[in-house]
């Protein structure tokens, strides 16, 4: 019922919010920091109820039908993994009210609904155990961001908010064919219609059947991600929306993502993710290189940061595509370090755009000595984007490369250039906008209390990420192995045969003799 | 013990925190006390620690404080977690004493710099990385230093942030190290894939059991950790961003670009000698490495015209003598070398820093002359660093460090004459350049007047950094003089001794032939630049001194091979290609929607047209049912 609870509190805070704005701006802020407050302290209260528990992989399964003659019912769980991204969902709310709070004053009630329906779509998609309800809040998420984007956005607001919707409907659409297919398929092999996740696991199919389901999948994550060649609708959406919808595009939507592929294409299709691996981190490797340089091209700040998130959404990917614990781990990490490290330089492009109403680099340049803090703050949140140690980033970008290192040499290699490309383009926005000669003379205030708070919290967490991950790791790890186990199962019964893209996955990785040979073979 | 150690690394971290949060707010005299003052406890702190060390009952003793638990996964673990033994009691030692008198000095060196609190944050967060850097217990750790310095480096280089050239070099000098520190982590990785540990312990102990020499997982690791090595101690070929770091405040150049963090490289070296000592071929390409790049910054440092570059080439060349040591196995030489440059080539760096300050921002040696009688302070300090660099035999710390380092060169087991060759002739190079800036700047006749003197906060400072370059030398006396061994017995604990290869030829003759030279280089200096200033200038316009003084050509090649191509690269593509996709799309769209709109054209003519077509269509279909 608790789980329940928390998208009610989202929804009817958004109902609420909508109404009051007809009376006031300041009321549908209020409710919004009120009821995502409230949902911080149940998931915290349910996180301490857990650690007293011990570890179970689920921590609470709420199951009601809803319609009980096509086998839907109304089943939310949480577990580890579901646990950190609520959390960072609600973190991620309370900033994106926090951030709005002076630029917003147009229609400032359907604003906040729109925020509060978006956030509980993505609770919803990361609480569902029913493949329907799950494509239910998977498309809840997608018509109020696409208000968002069209009522509250820059210039050229009403391009993205199409191809935005119309790239993750269309996608969304075929996720939606497959889990149908899905439903058939295990209705006619065991005789019970279910869209529920737990029974449709290990629904037994041909495996070309099985490939092309998971595309169907593949399609709705893999925009959402996004991986290149899907990413186009991601710079315009992210560049065009306002402040706080490019913070919860960056930090939450894509994280739905990740969230599928580790939740559902990897455990239902286990097989037919082995077979899709090689080309999985390929693509990763494509997003991470294409991304950097991209960003590297850009001179709009906006669309720079849009194009970081590209890049760094290519390591989640060659993570999970790894197939081994510390990668995933480094996922997980990763969803949460790039939420905040991410959202934290929309943030910042926010900030600046509020003062000097320009988000073009080559009109900034010296704004060091007007807005020192912002300038601080400004650096190590570009010293997080490009991976330095101490900071949450580090931790996910290391243990996915550790993890993928252990699946591919080459594409390891590869990934680790990455690294450099995005030194190149975090200093050169530190360079842009901070240091060097002032181009126009800015008469700018330095953050406010309200500001200096959101980017102080963004730097504890980082930090805090970066220093004591542990805890993180450890809420994870259940849910993490539950994940790869599947995974595991599929490649024990293949080790038999050691053809085509199975030799590339070595599994006996402590043999440290013949090493050549083994070097060889690691670099298909 | 574990607490003094933890404490020595937690005072700068805090100064940095202090003055970073609170920076803006501090009254302008308080802030050189959190600054200098955390640095000076640490100091403090090392010497206790230094001395309870040294006293232990056992000497081969490791101190290890573990603080907490920083990953754990999968079977990735790693602590943050400090390991102090004789190798890292040196380290620290230099770092915070020396790190200490450099605060000192820029108490008054920045005093009327608007970024004042923000220097001294970044000061202590720099001594804070390195600390962290070499007392790390497990590589990861290790490289959240490694990493940390290089931020700092970045962040200090570019301190002066109005000026864009100053912000070039600051990223030229992030982005080349962090080539190499990618090269590093990937060396962890495959260390940990085969190793299962990042504990620099285990991992010693590991590799030794599951390599065999010249191993080809042994050299990958080593060629690697090279690779980081490579970058931040700015050796060939990544040498190229020292130079321009000299962008960056003269106490910044001394503490960083000098005395510490480009030794980084050879500290890693050090640290992980089992490894490279698997790995025969890299270890002589680090030998090979040090001896061309002490040949190439030795010619480099000859031609320059500005002061710091002078030093900085001169630097790259020192460290590639490092590099040398460590190649043919005289880890303890490397260490010992690295100890005495950090005395006086800080001392250089805040003498030349003193001499640009009260010649107002004049870097050109050319411009300057006969300062001897002007800041005689600064002079004979100046002299004595130089003096040190120059391996002056006896009486300099340098010719004792020197001397061991090309005697192992010939004699040690990976040592030949070919790197001796080149040890000697860096040798001449290094007297000659050295003392060609001595006679320059300080002889000869005047040039611009100098306009203020510097304070008791500046000379004290290089004071005692004068002292320590002329008395380091007595604690490690060769074998042929004395045969103190203090330094290399201290370091025997953690690093092999040298394993000689040849010891027909006495060392005296090692050392004769060193002193000669070394006399040598500083007559020629002398004669050209003092006796003969115009073939002291035919020499200046000639062309490969300008190639000598442009670093070789380096940075033009890697212009037209990288930077250019990157750029261009990003420029065509600016608009990222794929997008065509989707306007396609929309344009095919656009088309149908056009060619449908032509047949709407209100004529009934065609209209007609339409529903006869349309008819014999259906019927031709249908007939053929």
């Amino acid at each position: 019922m608790i789980l329940l609870f928390l998208i009610l509190i989202l929804l009817a805070g958004g109902a609420l919010a909508w109404i009051t704005g007809k009376w006031s701006d300041l009321l549908p802020r209020v409710i919004s920091l009120v009821a995502l407050s409230l949902d911080l302290i149940l998931l915290i209260a349910i996180y301490n109820g857990q650690s007293a528990a011990g570890n179970n992989s689920w921590w609470i399964d709420y199951r009601v039908d809803w319609i009980p003659t096509f086998g839907i019912s109304l089943h939310l769980a949480i577990d580890g993994l579901s646990m950190l991204l609520l959390a960072l969902t609600m973190f991620i709310g309370l900033v994106s009210v926090l951030i709005s709070w002076k630029e917003i004053h147009e229609k400032t009630g359907f604003f906040h609904f729109n925020i509060l329906w978006i956030l509980s779509g993505i609770s919803g998609v990361f609480l569902s155990m029913d493949l329907f309800l799950f494509y239910f809040f998977w498309e809840l998420m997608l018509v109020p961001m696409y208000f968002l984007i069209s009522i509250w956005g820059h210039e050229n607001r009403i391009y993205a908010s199409y191809k935005f919707f119309i790239y993750t409907q269309a996608s969304g659409l075929l996720m939606f064919l497959s889990i149908i297919a899905l439903y058939f398929i295990h209705g006619r092999s065991t005789g019970i219609y279910t869209f529920d996740y737990i029974q449709l696991l290990g629904t037994t199919m041909a495996p070309t059947v099985a490939f092309i389901l998971m595309s169907g999948f593949l399609a709705a994550f893999l925009v959402k991600l996004p991986v290149v060649p899907f990413h186009n609708w991601l710079p315009d959406a992210h560049t065009e929306a306002p402040t706080a919808g490019s913070v919860i595009l960056a930090g939450l939507l894509l994280k739905t993502g990740a969230y599928g592929l580790i939740r559902f294409v990897l455990p239902l299709f286990p097989e037919a993710s082995v077979t899709f691996a090689p080309a999985g981190m390929i693509l990763g490797v494509i997003g991470i290189l294409y991304g950097a340089k991209l960003a590297f091209a850009q001179t709009d700040l906006k669309r720079l940061v849009a194009y970081t998130s590209v890049s760094h959404m290519g390591f989640v990917i060659l993570g999970v595509y790894a197939f081994n614990e510390i990668a995933m781990q480094g996922v997980v990490v990763q969803m949460i370090a790039h939420a905040l490290s991410t959202g934290a330089l929309f943030i910042l492009v926010g900030q600046l755009y509020e003062r000097i109403h320009t988000r073009d680099m080559d009109r900034m340049g010296g704004l060091w000595k007007q807005v020192p803090v912002m300038g601080a703050t400004g650096i190590i949140f570009a010293m997080a984007s490009l991976g330095l140690p101490g900071l949450g980033n580090f931790i996910a970008e290391f243990l996915i490369l550790a993890g993928t290192f252990q699946a591919s040499i080459l594409m390891t290699c590869l990934a680790c250039a990455g690294l450099v490309a995005a030194t190149i383009y975090s200093l050169r926005i530190v360079q842009k906008v901070f240091l060097g000669k002032e181009k126009t003379t800015w008469n700018i205030s330095d953050l406010s209390v309200r500001e200096k708070i959101i980017s102080a919290s963004l730097v504890i967490t980082l930090v805090y990420l970066g220093m004591l991950p542990q805890q993180v790791i450890d809420t994870a790890k259940p849910s993490v192995l539950k994940s790869l186990n599947s995974i595991e199962q599929t490649r024990s019964q293949n080790t038999g045969k050691p053809t085509g893209e199975a030799s590339i996955w070595c599994d006996e990785i402590n043999t440290d003799g013949a090493s050549a040979k083994y070097l060889k073979c690691k670099l298909w | 013990m574990t607490a003094i150690l933890a404490l020595i690394v937690i005072f700068p971290l805090l100064g940095f925190l202090i003055l970073s949060v609170f920076g803006g707010r501090l009254p302008r005299h308080i802030i050189p006390w959190i600054g200098a003052g955390s640095a000076g406890i640490s100091a403090l702190l090392t010497i206790i620690l230094g001395i309870s060390f040294l006293t232990s009952s056992s000497p081969g003793g490791v101190v290890v404080a573990t603080l907490w638990q920083w990953i754990n996964t999968g079977g990735l673990t790693a602590s943050i977690a400090l390991r102090l033994d004789a190798l890292s009691l040196v380290f620290i030692f230099v770092i915070t004493f020396i790190g200490f008198l450099i605060h000192v000095y820029s108490v008054e060196f920045m005093a009327d710099d608007e970024g004042y609190s923000r220097f001294f944050s970044y000061m202590n967060l720099f001594v804070f990385s390195m600390l962290i850097l070499v007392l790390a217990d497990n590589l990861l750790l290790l490289y959240l230093g490694w990493e940390g310095v290089g931020l700092c480096s970045y962040l200090l280089i570019g301190f002066w942030y109005r000026e864009p050239a100053n912000g070039y070099a600051a990223r030229k000098a992030f982005i080349i190290t962090r080539i190499g520190d990618t090269a590093m982590i990937i060396g962890l990785f495959l260390l940990f894939l085969h190793l299962h540990t990042l504990n620099i312990n285990e991992l010693m102990q590991q590799a030794t059991l599951n390599w065999e020499p010249g191993s080809s997982l042994a050299t990958w690791a080593a060629l690697l950790l090279l690779g980081g090595a490579l970058g931040k101690s700015a050796q060939l070929p990544l040498q190229t961003w020292l130079p321009d770091a000299m962008a960056g405040p003269s106490p910044v150049s001394a503490l960083i670009h000098a005395a510490t963090m480009v030794t980084a490289g050879v500290y890693l070296i050090a640290r992980t000698h089992v490894l490279f000592s698997l790995a025969p071929a890299v270890q002589a390409t680090v030998a090979v490495i040090g001896a061309l790049t002490l040949l190439l910054a030795g010619f480099s440092a000859l031609t320059q015209h500005d002061l710091k570059r002078a030093l900085a080439y001169s630097t790259v060349s020192q460290i590639g003598y490092m590099f040398l040591a460590l190649g043919v196995g005289a880890w303890s030489a490397g260490i010992f070398h690295f100890m005495v440059h950090a005395f006086f080539k800080a001392l250089l760096f805040l003498a030349a820093g003193v001499i640009i300050v009260v010649l107002n921002e004049e870097h050109d040696i050319f411009k300057m002359g006969g300062l001897r009688k002007k800041i005689p302070g600064v002079f004979w300090t100046f002299l004595i660093g130089a003096a040190s660099l120059a391996a002056l035999p006896l009486v300099t710390a340098g010719f004792y460090s020197k001397d061991q380092i090309l005697w192992y060169a010939w004699s040690a087991g990976n040592g030949g004459p070919w790197l001796w060759l080149a040890g000697i002739t860096g040798a001449f190079l290094t007297s000659l350049y050295t003392f060609r800036l001595v006679f320059i700047v300080f002889f000869g006749k005047t040039g611009t007047e100098p306009t203020k003197l510097p304070g008791r906060f500046m000379v004290i400072p290089m004071v005692i950094l004068a002292a320590f370059s002329l008395v380091a030398g007595f604690i490690e006396l060769p074998h042929s003089m004395g045969h103190l061994q203090l330094f290399s017995g201290f370091m025997s604990a953690v690093l092999p001794g040298v394993v000689m290869a040849n010891e027909t030829i006495p060392e005296l003759l090692f050392q004769a032939v060193a002193t000669v030279i070394s006399l040598a280089g500083i007559c020629l200096a002398y004669l050209i630049y003092l006796k003969r200033p115009a073939l002291a200038d035919a020499i200046n316009h000639s062309r490969i001194s300008r190639f000598f003084c442009d670093g070789w050509g380096f940075d033009r090649v890697y212009d037209t091979l990288f930077v250019k191509p990157i750029v261009w690269l990003a420029e065509i593509d600016k608009n990222d290609f794929t997008d065509i996709f989707n306007t396609a799309i929309a344009s095919v769209v656009i088309i149908f929607n056009r060619a449908l709109n032509l047949t709407q054209n209100g004529k009934l003519r065609w209209y007609v047209m339409g529903l006869a077509l349309g008819i014999v269509f259906i019927l031709s279909i249908l007939m053929n049912l």
